[in-house]
């Protein structure tokens, strides 16, 4: 992966929150119903993206989840390429609460990843569940990666456009 | 029908997350990242517990794929990882992916297993 090494203040989280960043602490206090609200709004636009990708590609238990690996490693990709832009160009106080917090949020999901691995094993695939379980790991911090990269890339490029 | 309860679990999970991070996070000064770690963990186990009951599909759709699916998250887990090795703590990133990973096991199992054991 490697990098530069960045501070709290350049390189913030997601969701939530570095709460050794000012303007992170201060966040939920300062608008509550607004931070909360955009959230749940959010979470139920990317958990229903997510329930639509599930419903449309099925599988069985022993068979390889492909929708909720292909969910999460986007989804992976998008928050890595997020905050690269965030970081560049702040945007409004619930750009990241909505987009990254709820969307992203609510559209990955870590319990469907654990519960489907423990099902393939149960019903008698644990090659199925041991392929399942790094395969959606590798892919989703090569897609975090690559998502930061790929954008930090794009707007260094389009700041030296800018300058010309 | 469904989509209505998916978006409700959603409504309440999402946020949930949020303030159970801020909550967990405030706690202490380490650069762990305990906050996703607890909503990930906590979710599995009660997805492990909604999968093992006899559940109608209108609860699967609530807690399961809304309120659970919302909760818990692999972008945020992601994202901190990648952070994390930015940092330099090079250490707590790969702990972070591999504690999360087997406690998610872990509570999901349980979940299942105790969920079975109660309703027989």
């Amino acid at each position: 992966m490697g990098g530069t090494v960045t501070g709290p203040s350049e390189f913030r989280v997601d969701p939530d929150v570095d709460l050794r960043v000012p303007a992170d602490r201060r966040e939920l206090t300062a608008h509550p119903a607004a931070v909360l609200g955009v959230i749940a709004a959010g979470g139920v636009l990317g958990a229903l993206a997510r329930a639509g990708l599930q419903a449309t590609f099925p599988h069985p238990p022993t068979g390889f989840p492909w929708a909720t690996f292909g969910i999460n490693v986007a989804g992976c990709l998008l928050i890595g390429a997020l905050m690269a832009v965030l970081t560049a160009r702040p945007a409004g106080p619930l750009v990241r609460p909505f987009l990254g917090v709820g969307v992203l949020g609510g559209f990955t999901t870590f319990s469907t990843y654990a519960v489907d691995a423990q099902r393939a094993v149960a019903a008698g695939s644990p090659g199925t569940a041991l392929a399942y379980l790094a395969a959606t790991l590798a892919g989703a911090l090569l897609a975090v990666w690559a998502g930061d990269a790929v954008a930090s890339r794009l707007l260094a490029r389009a700041k030296v456009g800018a300058a010309r | 029908m469904t989509v209505l309860l998916i978006a409700l679990g959603a409504a309440v999970g999402a946020p949930l997350r949020y303030l159970t991070d801020r909550a967990v996070q405030a706690r202490h000064a380490s650069a762990f990242p305990w906050g996703t770690l607890t909503v990930n963990v906590a979710g599995s186990l009660v997805l492990g517990v909604v999968t093992a009951l006899p559940t109608s599909p209108a609860v699967t759709a609530l807690l399961g794929t809304g309120f659970c699916g919302a909760l818990t998250t692999w972008s945020t887990l992601s994202y901190e990882t990648l952070r994390l090795h930015r940092g330099g703590r090079r250490g707590h990133a790969v702990a972070n992916v591999l504690v999360s990973i087997a406690a998610g096991l872990t509570a999901a199992t349980l979940g299942y297993v105790l969920a079975r054991a109660v309703t027989g």
